[in-house]
């Protein structure tokens, strides 16, 4: 099969790439709301609204929906987007694909309305009950089959890149969703469910799961991105194709060992610790093989960074990646993790990553796709695409400094002592210490949330079919990138 | 350079592709995880743990259902600062009977694996109802629906013999007297008889009218049971001989 037989522009199937891609932008909304709404509880407690509004309850409800709502959709609109490009055929499967989308619109509602009325596992990332796993899972499979035979009709001889990580992503977490939600309901009219596993196993199960969400849904599966957006963006090449699989498979390998870091210290027997510890050291360097795989892939067109405000928000999103990665495997060593373990240090390290990596790389996503899927010939405004750009960034600064100060002074609080030998510090006085750090990060938390209402009027207006005039007559200069043709495929 | 043309073959047959990628994260997973199931080398002896009573059970549901693992961790690490603050370390054996464990992730409230016995009963309630009413600079969510809601107790034999299923080893007398032993559990009434209750789980349970409301078994009954017995199973005397006795 030769390249040249692919001439003729097959449809795609973009209705549902619509759909998911409306869905992010509607789900980014909702989730960051919600992050920023149990933000302000934590430094302002009477917000609190028993017992549907409680934090306990709405804190599930943040992380699933930022998480699986919004991550989750962008997963399904770029990968249906990428893998109808790079295999040149349709998407498999009929009205499969569509069934997808409102299959895991379903999922999601359901959970939610569980988090609120008290329905969880109390499984951190897997907190929806036993029917509601079920569903996931049927929607699961459609995903899966429609990907995977996509791929096996495929028109091109070689898989590109991006695929392998959206493949291994969606197969891997199929694998971890199955795995960790091994439990009996009460009754079957009921939503209560018992997990199989109790204490020390269903922990390392737990966060063989937890810590592969991160792994494969938020990174595995953003790469995806990552490996098709940047270098359509940026008009060059994938920076590296060995690097590229050196990537792939020391990632995915390596990622699966390193879930016992989040049980350091505890009861799980020490050599399971160790070697958790040990993996998630070694996870860096496929981590930043993969950061300096995208970040490089602008050598010779870095002048485009001053350009386009769409193609920096995906090269900052790798920065952050690298940021976090780098991070993470320092938290991962025991000693480290003895001061940031159960502080605020956690939470600020995953919302470097969430916020600058996951976030900003779906930003600039969709900033490509909304144009291109509504057949519009360039964004609503440019400038407004800069000004999210700022926003979110100084908010995400905001919100990780407040919290690395919070968690480590709080981590040095607790393990002070006083000249007599007693501890320092009673609890409350460590909560009383975070109240300002608190309020800095809730105004973080609003900036980056102000920053996705504005790239939610850009697109409403963008599909609307507005340009803004006065921009545009001034500059107007944004066809370059989408010249650019994808010369990232290995050769 | 025979490598990247070996790969190449991956690269253009997606069924390969799929099973050299789950081969690859299944190996971290099964070595991780499947040695813990031998129970011995994972969960050191010790006396005392037993499975909850059916009423600690409700309560342990209600603190899964309200979500109190998001702010509280179960679990003291064996660190100087941690022991002196919490007690003894967290043991194995002592979640051994949590379906899912509770050990949390993050302490914006303190770790709760030790706070049976260190507050009174009317303390909680008190807390509980208002957390600022006792702790002022508190920024815990207040749960004072939990004394109007009555517990649900009438199921809780069908919980008990769905965690049977799971292993734990509630006796068909146990799922048979489950309600009757919540509800004598929650009572400091004496004309209603503890004997089953205590023959049932060890003269260690603590059975009397939590919340202070004698006429309902509450939903705070049920919570502070199981937060009153929370790390006081085991007898630490015993564990020290046998960490002593250890070679």
């Amino acid at each position: 099969m030769t390249a040249s037989s692919v001439t003729t522009s097959p449809r795609y199937n973009d209705d549902v790439v619509r759909l998911f891609t409306l869905a992010t932008t509607f789900w980014g909304v909702v989730g960051l709301a919600a992050g920023l709404f149990i933000a302000l509880q934590l430094a302002f407690p009477q917000l609190n609204i028993e017992p549907f509004l409680n934090f306990g309850r709405l804190r599930p409800l943040h992380t699933s929906a930022v998480i699986f709502a919004f991550g989750g959709n962008a997963l399904f609109a770029t990968s249906y987007y990428i893998v109808q490009r790079t295999c040149g055929v349709r998407l498999w499967g009929g009205w499969l694909p569509t069934f997808t989308f409102w299959g895991y619109q379903a999922f999601i509602v359901m959970a939610a309305i569980g988090y609120v009325t008290g329905v969880t596992q109390s499984k951190e990332y897997a907190e929806p009950e036993w029917y509601a796993d079920l569903w996931l899972t049927v929607v699961w499979v459609a995903y899966f089959l429609v990907y995977m035979m996509t791929l096996v009709t495929r028109r091109e001889s070689h898989i590109y890149v991006a695929n392998w990580f959206f493949l291994s992503f969606i197969v891997t977490v199929a694998i971890l969703h199955l795995g960790n939600n091994v439990e009996i309901p009460v009754s079957l009219l009921g939503a209560k469910s018992y997990s199989v596993p109790s204490g020390v196993q269903s922990a390392m199960i737990q966060w063989w799961y937890g810590h592969n969400a991160v792994g494969f849904f938020l990174t595995s599966g953003f790469l995806g991105m990552m490996y098709y957006f940047i270098p359509k963006r940026a008009g060059r090449p994938v920076y590296s194709y060995r690097l590229s699989i050196l990537h792939f498979w020391s990632l995915i390998f390596i990622y699966i060992w390193a879930g016992p870091h989040h049980l350091h210290y505890t009861a799980l027997p020490d050599w399971a610790q160790t070697l958790g510890m040990t993996f998630s050291i070694m996870l860096w360097m496929p981590s930043w093989g993969g950061m300096i795989n995208g970040v490089m892939t602008l050598s010779g067109a870095w002048n485009k960074l001053r350009e386009d405000p769409v193609l920096r928000f995906m090269i900052i999103s790798v920065a952050f990646y690298g940021m976090s990665t780098f991070e993470g495997p320092l938290m991962s060593i025991k000693s480290v993790n003895a001061l940031s373990h159960y502080t605020d240090w956690t939470i600020g390290h995953v919302h470097s990553g969430a916020l600058g990596w996951n976030g900003f790389i779906t930003f600039g996503a969709l900033y490509y796709l909304v144009p291109k899927l509504w057949n519009r010939e360039k964004l609503y405004s440019m400038k407004l695409v800069n000004l999210h750009l700022w926003i979110a960034t100084i908010g995400i600064v905001l919100y990780i400094s407040a919290m690395w100060v919070s968690g480590i002074m709080q981590g040095l609080m607790w393990r002070s002592y006083d000249e007599m030998g007693f501890l320092e510090y009673s609890f409350v006085e460590t909560v009383m210490a975070m109240h300002p750090f608190y309020v800095i990060r809730a105004l973080g938390g609003l900036l980056y949330l102000s920053g996705s209402l504005i790239m939610a009027y850009n697109f409403w207006r963008t599909i609307r079919g507005d340009v803004n005039e006065k921009e545009y007559g001034v500059s107007g200069n944004s066809g370059a990138a989408d010249k650019a043709i994808l010369k990232g495929e290995p050769a | 350079m025979s490598l990247l043309r070996k790969h190449e073959k991956l690269e253009r047959n997606s069924v390969l592709l799929l099973i050299f990628s789950i081969l690859a994260v299944l190996v971290g997973g099964i070595v991780e995880v499947i040695p813990l199931f031998r129970m011995e080398t994972v969960i050191e002896p010790v006396k005392g743990v037993r499975p909850y009573t059916p009423l600690e059970l409700a309560g342990y549901n209600i603190y899964v259902r309200e979500g109190c693992y998001v702010c509280h961790s179960q679990q003291i690490r064996p660190l100087r600062d941690e022991v002196a603050r919490y007690g003894h370390y967290s043991l194995a054996a002592e979640s051994m009977y949590d379906h899912p464990f509770q050990w949390g992730s993050k302490r914006t409230g303190p770790d709760l694996a030790r706070v049976g016995g260190k507050y009174s009963d009317a303390w909680h309630v008190a807390h509980l109802k208002n957390p600022r009413d006792v702790v002022p600079e508190s920024i815990m969510p207040p749960y004072s629906f939990l004394s109007k809601n009555a517990a649900k107790i009438d199921d809780l034999g069908q919980h008990l013999k769905t965690l049977r299923l799971t292993g734990v080893p509630y006796s068909d007398e146990e799922i048979e007297n489950a309600t009757a032993d919540a509800e004598a559990q929650a009572s400091s009434d004496e004309r209603i008889s503890h004997d089953g209750l205590i023959e049932r789980y060890g003269d260690k349970v603590v059975a009397r009218d939590f919340d202070g409301q004698p006429e309902l078994v509450s939903e705070m009954d049920a919570l502070i049971a199981y937060l009153q017995v929370l790390g006081t199973m085991v007898d630490f005397k015993d564990a020290e001989k046998v960490e002593e006795s250890a070679p």
